[in-house]
């Protein structure tokens, strides 16, 4: 049972609850590198491992630190600053340690630093009342969702690109209306999971 | 006092990502060659690629790393940035030879050199795909501008008196982009100090050059008997200068009955200045 919920909070995280298409977090990077589809697929990874890096350190924070003291309307921005702190300490570690990761993920890693959408899976775990690793499940679900969704929209705005649009809705216009259709089509997944894997 | 504890608690986490960040950057930091960026400010940055490498910061780079230790690459920086460069490299400048480029074609807007009226799209390398382009010479400067596009210093222009490119010595600095932009190749880089080109790439035979150009090389061979120094010979019907000899004294512009051996002041290029 428990082995179900942890693969029902992970699908969620993909389809039902895409935190690009479906709760409207993490637009900025989602529109502005996902022109081609090897930046969109970086930004994605990266964002994963930022999730994951960040739900790892907020949530003992949150438990241990926060709670204990009664200061859980501090959440916010002590998670702001944790994040930003963490995506600036991985930084500096990758560029030491492994400089082939860190040139692939390139300039996405410090963009990432004040993403809404890495902020707001690690406030959502704790507002869901999530153990530790539901919280890492949900993280993984979320950037996986991330990049679903930066993979899948690369491919549409190159089909955009090809085919030539009316001069007053060219560039983000154009854009924007593609972003709500793919968000309406996953729509269609709310529900599934749950009847899928009989949890609710 | 119950404002201290969210105070204390705050200041406490900023603190510690303080300390780890300053503790990680002191220990882990990797040191980048403060060198590349002096360097790169001595550069142009014209980011053309003359020197061999991606643009001006890999040319730094590979200075900095050591995938090249000669500083005097730069051809559009000229002697004084290879001289700045060596400088800060410790290195010894060589004498850059600067370069020029010119259009080696002296076609005319005549009707009678054009075999057919071209449509298409205005580039050379999509007009030199249907039968060579729309001149009836198939070595000619088509005259839509590929060249123009790629210079990074707008030193070209389409004549519009002879329909063919024409690149300013006095703002080209020698890149080379143009002549590895040109589909027919007939851009060519000589030495600025140079005072005679050849101004034509044909290697047709004379009677059929008489018939699609008016003032193309023949190959008649009259430069080659006059040239005091041997430096300019007929080869495969175009005459050709070996600029090693050449002393730029200008007698086969003199004898040439077609008058596309060009000699003067026209190559005088922008390092002069």
């Amino acid at each position: 049972m428990d082995f179900k919920v942890l693969i029902y909070i992970l699908l969620t995280g993909v389809f039902v609850n895409n935190y690009v298409l479906q709760r409207f977090l993490g637009i900025c990077p989602f529109l502005g590198v996902s022109k081609k589809f090897d930046q969109a697929s970086g930004m994605g990874i990266a964002v994963i491992f930022v999730m994951l890096c960040a739900t790892a350190v907020t949530y003992p924070i949150q438990k241990y630190a926060l709670e204990p003291l009664g200061l859980g309307y501090l959440q916010t921005i002590v998670f702001i600053l944790v994040i930003a702190a963490l995506v600036q300490f991985v930084e500096i570690i990758l560029k030491r340690f492994i400089p082939a990761l860190y040139k692939s993920l390139g300039v996405y890693l410090p963009l990432i630093t004040t993403n809404c959408a890495v902020l707001g899976v690690a406030i959502n775990n704790i507002t869901d009342g999530f153990n530790f690793v539901q919280s890492m499940f949900s993280s993984l679900g979320v950037g996986l969702g991330f990049l679903l969704a930066m993979v899948l929209f690369a491919g549409v705005r190159s089909r955009i690109e090809n085919c030539p649009s009316p001069k007053s809705i060219q560039g983000l216009p154009i854009t924007l209306i593609a972003a709500s259709i793919v968000s309406m089509a996953f729509l269609g997944f709310s529900g599934v999971i749950g009847n899928l894997l009989g949890v609710s | 006092m119950p404002i201290l504890i969210p105070i204390i608690a705050l200041g406490a986490i900023a603190l510690l990502c303080a300390v780890l960040l300053t503790l990680s950057s002191v220990f882990f930091g990797v040191k980048e060659d403060e060198r590349i960026g002096m360097v790169r400010d001595c550069l142009p940055g014209a980011n053309c690629g003359a020197c061999g490498f991606s643009g001006c910061d890999g040319y730094a780079k590979a200075l900095c790393d050591g995938t090249t230790d000669n500083p005097s690459l730069c051809i559009p920086g000229g002697d004084g940035v290879a001289r700045e460069i060596g400088e800060i490299m410790g290195l010894t400048a060589g004498d850059v030879v600067e370069k020029v480029a010119y259009v080696a074609c002296n076609g005319s807007c005549a009707p009678e050199e054009r075999k057919y009226r071209y449509e298409g799209i205005k580039t050379c390398r999509a007009a030199n795909m249907n039968y060579s382009g729309d001149r009836f010479c198939t070595f000619a400067c088509l005259g839509y501008g590929d060249c123009i596009r790629v210079c990074p210093r707008d030193a070209i222009t389409i004549n519009e008196e002879r329909c063919i490119a024409e690149i300013d010595p006095k703002k080209c600095i020698g890149c080379g982009l143009c002549a590895k932009e040109c589909p027919n190749n007939i851009i060519h880089l000589i030495n600025d100090t140079s005072t005679v080109v050849v101004k034509c790439s044909s290697h047709d035979r004379g009677a059929q050059v008489r018939k699609v150009c008016l003032n193309g090389c023949i190959g008649c061979g009259k430069c080659e008997k006059t040239c005091p120094h041997g430096a300019i010979k007929v080869e495969n019907n175009l005459a050709t200068i070996d600029y090693e000899k050449c002393t730029g004294c200008g007698k086969c512009h003199d004898v040439c009955p077609v008058k596309c051996i060009h000699f003067g002041n026209f190559i005088c290029g922008a390092h002069f200045e």
